[in-house]
């Protein structure tokens, strides 16, 4: 078992930065899988965190990127880290000239972090990080395998973040449970309901994705129909605050009072995210 | 239309319906009579236009006037319609799109009030975004009369807000009573507190380019309990000028004029009876 990647650049080990920051706003506790081209941050909590699947295309963001899996034939690790760890140790790297990312044995496993700082004298100075990870065995990795998507009723790409945020910022002071519909015509709906008041907003003219699974039942489904999910206000707005990627577009997938799904799309990654749903 | 709207054009089924271009326009008035914990307020719509007042510890009365030219619309089916709203929720729905202007966009509102027992209506749209909002109404409650007329008012003094601002931005908060003093000679106008860390006072001199007009007639120092006039900062915040006047009981009553984004003027009033128990020692 071996892994080591290299970051050369600054602007790389930002966007890494940033990658591991928005991990860590939604979770403490995640599994890191790593394959011969990719790595994966994957947190499994359908009950209350919710289901989240980030995806990164290691080759394009590391320099220098090698991994000896667990086995021959099953050539990957996963390991249980704590992103926080992770992100206050690349925030030293700010920096930095580069920073090596090792999977080392010290006193226990350790994702060991070398990051190269350098110096007005010349000599580079290099600091190492050691975070505690735990390898896990081959029968837990099926609890982490990617998400199967259901059919959706509803996909729709989301306004602005900025425009929701606001919004969902005033609802969460009227409410605390936030109803989340779309339609397959473009619009999509932001509604809360409190004893004293039911403020819904309206987003039209959005684009709709086209669903893999259109021929399902869907079809038959009237387009205008809104579809939709509550969630609790609080984690949805903790969501979209800790997104520090900006990500080029964000789809919106619905299952009717079932599933809550987001799509996030990057350059060279994808993080996909389910929320909890909160039954009515 | 798949998205209802629970306003339809049946304007004519609603006491009251109203149409302005700048949802900020009111929400900036409105926030000047926000109190933090007394948070509903008592609507009373009329021909000249809407009026809204917040009580608190039946000492204060804070009221505002929006008049009815500030709208681009304006109907009323009956002579006057009274309810009370959640003032706080009112003003998160008209803010729903964010309070400060971002990229020239502005949130236009129409409201609409069908009658006794029925919610009050909004429909705010920004960029093509359009709110929906329907919020509960209450009973109203008598408000109360403080009896200020002009007639008995000893001491007047109108001033532009800005040289106020300052001072009661630094009010020191520990002490529990802020005392005005005014008088036709000197010190004409002083406000003093006495908090944890010691007194502190204010002067401001009558004959400044601040002041407007000054018409003191008799030397008059009443304490007014600090936490009720807190709430009145926020309407001198956003005022251009102020009229400060007393009557011979020692209530207070504070004006703002307020200026809006486009230019209009709306009213904000305070009144606040004075604080007892200092007055029987003096």
């Amino acid at each position: 078992m071996r892994f080591r990647a290299k970051i050369f650049d600054v602007g790389t080990i930002e966007q890494f930065t940033r990658v591991v920051g928005t991990i860590a706003k939604l979770t403490q506790l995640c599994v890191l899988r790593i394959t011969s081209d990719r790595m994966y941050f994957i947190l499994n909590d359908k009950v209350s965190k919710g289901h989240l699947w980030c995806d990164l295309q290691a080759l394009n963001l590391f320099s220098e990127f090698s991994m000896e899996g667990i086995a021959e034939d099953a050539n990957e690790i996963y390991m249980e880290v704590n992103p926080d760890d992770l992100l206050r140790a690349l925030k030293t790297a700010q920096t930095a000239k580069s920073v090596k990312i090792k999977l080392t044995k010290k006193f226990s496993p350790c994702l060991s972090l070398d990051v190269e700082l350098p110096s007005r004298t010349g000599h580079s100075r290099t600091i190492t990080h050691d975070i505690p990870v735990i390898v896990m065995p081959r029968r837990q990795w099926e609890e982490y395998s990617e998400p199967t998507l259901p059919d959706f009723d509803a996909t729709i790409c989301m306004p602005p973040l900025k425009v929701i945020r606001t919004v969902a910022e005033r609802m969460k002071n009227l409410g605390s449970y936030l109803e989340l519909s779309a339609n397959q015509s473009g619009e999509m709906r932001l509604r809360v309901e409190s004893e004293q008041v039911t403020v819904s907003t309206h987003f039209r003219n959005l684009e709709n994705p086209d669903l893999d699974n259109a021929d399902s039942q869907n079809s038959q489904r009237d387009p205008t129909d809104l579809v939709g999910a509550r969630v609790d206000i609080r984690k949805f707005i903790h969501f979209l605050s800790g997104q520090q990627l900006n990500p080029a577009k964000i789809i919106c997938s619905i299952v009717d009072n079932r599933v809550m799904h987001f799509f996030l799309l990057h350059e060279d990654l994808s993080i996909q995210y389910s929320m909890p749903i909160i039954f009515t | 239309m798949s998205l209802s709207t629970q306003q339809s054009d049946e304007d004519g089924q609603h006491v009251l319906s109203l149409r302005v271009d700048n949802a900020r326009n009111v929400a900036m008035v409105l926030k000047a009579i926000h109190f933090k914990d007394r948070e509903l307020a008592t609507f009373c719509a009329s021909e000249n236009g809407l009026k809204v007042t917040v009580e608190d510890a039946k000492c204060v009365q804070a009221n505002a006037f929006i008049q009815s030219n500030i709208f681009q619309e304006y109907y009323m089916q009956e002579d006057t319609a009274t309810f009370k709203i959640n003032l706080s929720v009112l003003l998160e729905c008209l803010t729903i799109f964010g309070s400060n202007p971002m990229g020239g966009a502005t949130p236009a509102l129409k409201m609409s009030y069908g009658g006794y027992g029925s919610p009050l209506l909004l429909m705010l749209e920004e960029s093509g975004v359009v709110t929906d909002c329907s919020i509960k109404t209450l009973e109203p409650d008598e408000m109360l009369d403080f009896n200020f007329c002009s007639a008995n008012v000893v001491n007047k003094i109108i001033m532009k807000s800005d040289c106020l601002k300052d001072a009661f931005q630094e009010l020191d908060m520990t002490s529990e009573v802020i005392e005005i003093l005014l008088s036709p000679d000197k010190p004409y106008f002083r406000l003093s507190t006495f908090g944890h860390a010691g007194s502190a006072y204010s002067d401001f001199p009558k004959d400044s380019d601040m002041v407007e007009s000054f018409q003191c007639t008799q030397t008059q120092s009443t304490r007014y309990k600090l936490c009720l006039l807190k709430p009145s900062i926020k309407a001198l915040m956003q005022s251009s000028k102020v009229s400060i006047r007393t009557d011979n009981r020692g209530f207070l009553s504070l004006q703002y004029m307020i200026r809006n984004e486009d230019g209009q003027i709306s009213f904000v009033e305070y009144y606040c009876a004075p604080d007892e128990e200092y007055d029987e020692d003096g």
